[in-house]
């Protein structure tokens, strides 16, 4: 088994941040249904290993994360403290955006998490800018870009794909196929159902990775760096993944069947990673239990500080709109 | 004073502002190796290196925002757009990245950026590539829109454009290229927000900028034959936009005439119209008289595209209106 090959602390760290995001986007949904957020609030739910398995391969101070909309789970796996991430849901000053940005835009600088944005497929030339800026100033990092399978045909893909090959930047394209845009599974809306063939029209290697083991995402993940680094290429990954959730809180996802939904619910990557490791010997049902509960603490605290941080005063819309 | 042309100015400027600040590139079609569609860029690809003057392909929309994620991440980007009608591909990352990226961080980031190219009508191109499109750019919060009509402020604003923490989008046009005026050897640079008074007057105030001030300074020496003093407000920053220098001026001349190159629905024109009836009402003898292009698209035929634009003539005509001269 794969899991022995790790530290134990390595492991616990991994099963940490997925039930972070876990408590935190089923906390997420219950403030939803009270209306402390409001808007479009999309989670995460069931696409942990993707964002926590590809961050852990990277080294913040260097590397460098984008993604679309359903952002709660990166900001959270690239370390932004859950009260600021939970504050800005609720619309407070003291969240990471000072309650300008909410659930779609998650941004924390210092952490080298650029967003959080919100028209789909919009970010991937901005986040092959990065890249760019990491080859002009010939700095060591990489840039990990996701979007969903939503994206994939939107023209700026295909065009900073082109544009990341012919320049050779630094950054990893990730699909996070979750097989739905919206309600649309993407069968319905791709010519090719392997997405990994697309790499192949700009000669970027590319590939599929399984996305409900976070091992097997690392793993990859470190790869795909590897790739980029040693053979100066940029890397394309699709990570096949699944959304328990509708696409956002006010669907209701009839576009699909109980039993399908009920399948995948067996591939959960918090339970198979954790089954992984009990059956290594490297974690106790207690561990877990007092793992998970100290996440639950963690989102409980993160509720009452936004509960108790102040709305922005009205003067705060017209600042931060120029430098 | 050295005598050059309008290219020549914005070169100088790119050129002066590369060799300051190694953070300062340039991209866009055909920058590098053709030396730009309108040699703009001339001599920079053999001066700096394809790693700072970098052709791309033609996919404006990505380029750009290439551009605005560099900007994000400390770089100095000047994306040049072949012409400003091609940026409505990139339209979506300009308005919802570039000038969003501060805001909806909680100003954790800020993009300085340059996209410039030229904007307005040419000759003898029909409805695509005749186009002022300004509006619905200065109609976004979050960027700055900067609009010379010579090639001294053209450079003094373009160094500054440079060197703004913003996202600027600075118009130049094609048919301004080769007009020449005097630009000083030594260093200068103009801020952006001020307006100039290109001619002092009392009688009329006409407001304008970018390319028809050329036709309002040649309608000025006409009225003056008449008997007319006008004063031209030359705005050269759209947003931020010099409000009091109009102010100033309409308070003084108590009339004013708009000349904007844009359709006039919803236009820079319309908007200044409105602050100078606003803020200018007890001042006013006369309603406010607008000249822009005639709401329609771009004809080919040479007759009707100088006919659905500003003219002499017309502006002329509109200061005979507010000045109730028959």
């Amino acid at each position: 088994m794969k899991v022995n090959q790790y530290e134990k602390a390595f492991l616990m760290g991994l099963l940490e941040q997925m039930l972070l995001i876990r408590r935190f986007e089923e906390k997420s949904a219950q403030m939803y249904g009270l209306r402390k957020i409001g808007g479009f609030c999309h989670l995460y739910i069931g696409q942990e290993a993707v964002a926590v398995g590809s961050i852990a391969a990277l080294d913040l101070k260097k590397d460098y994360v984008l993604t679309g909309y359903r952002d709660h789970g990166h900001a959270l796996a690239c370390g932004m403290d859950p009260n600021a991430a939970m504050a800005e849901l609720f619309g407070k000053a003291t969240g990471c955006s000072k309650g300008k940005g909410g659930s779609m835009h998650m941004f924390d600088a210092d952490k080298h998490m650029y967003g959080g944005n919100g028209i789909v497929g919009g970010h991937i030339p901005i986040a092959a800018g990065v890249a760019f800026k990491l080859k002009y100033n010939q700095e060591d990092g990489v840039v990990l870009c996701y979007f969903g399978d939503g994206a994939i045909h939107q023209g700026v893909f295909h065009e900073t794909m082109n544009m990341a090959k012919i320049w050779n930047l630094p950054i990893i394209f990730i699909c996070e196929n979750n097989q739905y845009g919206m309600g649309t599974n993407y069968k319905r809306v791709s010519s090719v159902h392997d997405y990994s063939v697309m790499g192949a029209s700009y000669e970027i290697p590319a590939w599929q990775v399984d996305g409900m083991n976070v091992l097997t995402v690392y793993e990859e993940t470190k790869k795909a760096i590897k790739l980029v680094k040693e053979k100066n290429t940029p890397v394309f990954l699709e990570i096949q993944t699944y959304r328990y959730r509708g696409h956002s809180m006010s669907d209701p996802a009839k576009y699909r069947t109980k039993e399908e939904l009920e399948a995948y619910k067996s591939k959960d990557p918090i339970i198979i990673f954790k089954t992984e490791m009990m059956e290594a010997g490297m974690l106790t049902e207690d561990e877990y239990t007092l793992l998970d509960k100290k996440q639950k603490d963690i989102v409980n605290e993160s509720v009452q500080y936004a509960e108790q941080s102040e709305e922005p005063s009205l003067e705060a819309m017209y600042e931060d709109i120029y430098a | 004073m050295a005598v050059i042309t309008f290219r020549e100015a914005i070169r100088q400027a790119i050129d002066e502002e590369m060799a300051r600040d190694e953070r300062v590139f340039l991209m866009g079609e055909e920058v590098a190796e053709y030396n730009g569609a309108y040699k703009v860029s001339q001599g920079l690809l053999d001066k700096y290196g394809p790693k700072r003057v970098i052709d791309t392909p033609i996919t404006e929309a990505s380029f750009s925002g290439i551009g605005i994620g560099a900007a994000m991440a400390g770089l100095r980007p000047i994306v040049e757009w072949m012409t400003f009608n091609f940026s409505l591909l990139a339209y979506d990352q300009v308005v919802n990245n570039a000038a969003k990226m501060r805001h909806m961080s909680g100003g954790q980031v800020s993009i300085p950026i340059v996209f410039r190219g030229p904007n307005g009508p040419a000759e003898y191109l029909s409805s695509q590539h005749s186009q002022a499109l300004q509006s619905i750019y200065a109609h976004v919060p979050g960027l700055i829109v900067v609009a010379p009509g010579t090639p001294y402020d053209a450079k003094g604003l373009l160094k500054s454009s440079i060197r703004n923490d913003n996202p600027v989008l600075f118009l130049e046009a094609e048919l301004m290229y080769s007009w020449k005026g005097e630009v000083p050897e030594e260093e200068y640079l103009i801020p952006i927000g001020k307006a100039d008074v290109k001619r002092e007057g009392r009688d009329v105030t006409i407001v304008t900028y970018s390319k028809p001030l050329r036709l309002v300074e040649q309608a000025a020496q006409q009225l003056a034959e008449m008997g007319v003093d006008a004063e031209i407000i030359d705005l050269r920053t759209i947003k931020p936009l010099d409000e009091e220098a109009i102010y100033r001026s309409v308070r003084k001349t108590n009339r004013c005439v708009i000349v904007d190159e844009t359709w006039p629905f919803a236009s820079v024109a319309s908007h200044v119209g409105w602050l100078v009836l606003r803020n200018c009402f007890d001042y006013l003898d006369a309603p406010v008289e607008l000249v822009t292009s005639e709401d329609v698209p771009m004809p080919y035929n040479h007759t009707l595209e100088l006919e659905v634009q500003p003219t002499v003539k017309k502006i002329i005509d509109a200061v005979k209106k507010v000045m109730y001269i028959r």
